[in-house]
């Protein structure tokens, strides 16, 4: 379980979010600008509170009173981005091989197979990525995350550099991912219609705050809130 | 064909292995200050800067006087060096590396920091979610992408070095066989009655040595650019 209750000042713009995530697939879900991607950043370490607690399972992440900060590193939580990051100077069979290499995990054939089956990314595995169209780099990205073993899946995001047949192409591998891998995962978006595939609960927020918690429910309503 | 005389040898196998030294040991310091330059702010930045930049700017003479009274013999640093380390820069062929690699240092500086700042610093945010510190961030995924203004950068500081002649001279003088480079020996030619012959032939042996590290490093940093655009 990801426990987050932190706030960051961010320019004129502060964060203040308080939510719990549970197993499955929880949405961030928000206009664009209401901070989503920072929070996710924040989990992940790539930008530090300003005061909260960041816990996930029974390791704390973060906690300003006890002043715990766990590097980026340490924190095993897999990060797919917007645009993919794959590593141009790296194959694909060796940007999905980094995490395991990072975190002095045995080599396992046998995963690696698998994911790769999972993401139907095996074609691919001798290529660089600059010669990947956008939903194959989003595939691999996906499968470099998997690959480290994460505690926690954390997405920015990651559909929406895609045309909407590039969605719907990778739609169905994120869906087999929240129903095989069993790791909780984190989604940010603020496209409804792609979080009422995904998501098993919803955070909605909103000019930096947590507005409502709840089921899928509240895509609707967000969505509605941000029409008027 | 060219046939060069044994003083005419060592004075290319001396530049070339000065050459060669000043580049190998200006390189870790060139990409230390390099980052520093590109990555961090700290007090006194603007002041590391303009020192690294120096002798890009000031007469080489002057660089050379400045080695003479620091790292010479009764020079502050060169003494505490002589007397602790039994480095000694004086008069030696180490001397000219020194000079070569300090005129040499701002075009290495200058090429490694241009192309750590175009790296998308996004990259190593992902290969810290990915579990890499950030000794092996900089290692697998920083250097590795600067490469090709490194090899730039190595090639640029070579050349400086292969043709230093004004710092060199002024801080360990002319001497064959120990501080006598390739240049040092074409001026010396030049100046000597009959030394036509010689020099023509240590100009084109410059020439040659030039075209080769132009050549070479226009294929490395093809191989490194071809890597990050696939195949």
């Amino acid at each position: 379980m990801l426990m987050v209750a932190v706030e960051k000042r961010l320019g004129d713009f502060t964060l203040a979010v308080k939510f719990e995530a549970t197993a499955g697939a929880t949405a961030l879900f928000g206009p664009s600008g209401a901070g989503k991607s920072s929070v996710a950043n924040l989990i992940a370490g790539l930008i530090a509170p300003d005061r909260g607690r960041i816990a996930l399972d029974d390791t704390v992440l973060f906690d300003s009173t006890s002043r715990i900060d766990v590097p980026p590193h340490l924190r095993r939580i897999g990060y797919v981005f917007q645009e993919g990051r794959l590593f141009p100077h790296l194959t694909v069979r060796r940007n999905l091989d980094y995490g395991r290499y990072m975190n002095g995990l045995p080599r396992a054939d046998d995963e690696m197979a698998r994911v790769v089956d999972l993401l139907d990314i095996g074609p691919l595995l001798a290529r660089r990525p600059g010669k990947l169209s956008g939903g194959e780099r989003q595939r691999v990205a996906i499968g470099r995350a998997l690959l480290m073993r994460p505690r926690l899946l954390l997405f920015d995001e990651p559909l929406a550099s895609l045309d909407a047949r590039r969605k719907r192409e990778i739609l169905p591998y994120l869906v087999r991912l929240r129903d095989d891998a069993k790791v909780p995962m984190l989604y940010v978006s603020h496209h409804a219609p792609e979080l009422k595939r995904i998501a098993t609960a919803v955070v909605l927020i909103e000019g930096g705050r947590v507005a409502a918690q709840g089921g899928l429910e509240l895509l609707d309503a967000g969505a509605t809130d941000m029409l008027a | 064909m060219l046939e060069l005389t044994p003083d005419e040898w060592i004075a290319i196998r001396l530049s070339l292995r000065i050459a060669l030294v000043a580049t190998a040991v200006a390189l870790p310091f060139g990409v230390a200050v390099a980052w520093l330059l590109a990555r961090k702010e700290f007090w006194g930045k603007a002041l590391l800067d303009g020192l690294v930049h120096l002798p890009l700017v000031l007469p080489p003479v002057v660089t050379g006087y400045l080695l003479l009274i620091s790292f010479g013999r009764k020079g502050p640093i060169g003494a505490f060096l002589a007397d602790t380390f039994g480095i000694v820069f004086s008069f030696r062929w180490t001397g000219a590396a020194l000079a070569c690699g300090v005129m040499g240092f701002p075009l290495l500086v200058r090429a490694i920091r241009l192309s750590l700042e175009a790296i998308d610093r996004r990259l190593e945010d992902a290969a810290a979610t990915l579990g890499a510190s950030r000794l092996w961030v900089f290692a697998t995924v920083t250097l590795p992408l600067a490469l090709p203004g490194v090899i730039a950068g190595l090639v640029l500081c070579f050349a400086k070095a292969l043709g230093e002649f004004g710092a060199t001279i002024t801080f360990v003088s002319n001497i064959p066989g120990e501080t006598q480079t390739l240049s040092a020996a074409i001026y010396t030619y030049t100046n000597v009655p009959g030394g036509d012959a010689a020099a023509g032939r240590l100009v084109v042996v410059a020439i040659a040595i030039a075209l080769v590290a132009l050549i070479a490093s226009e294929w490395f940093a093809r191989r490194a650019g071809m890597r990050f655009h696939g195949e």
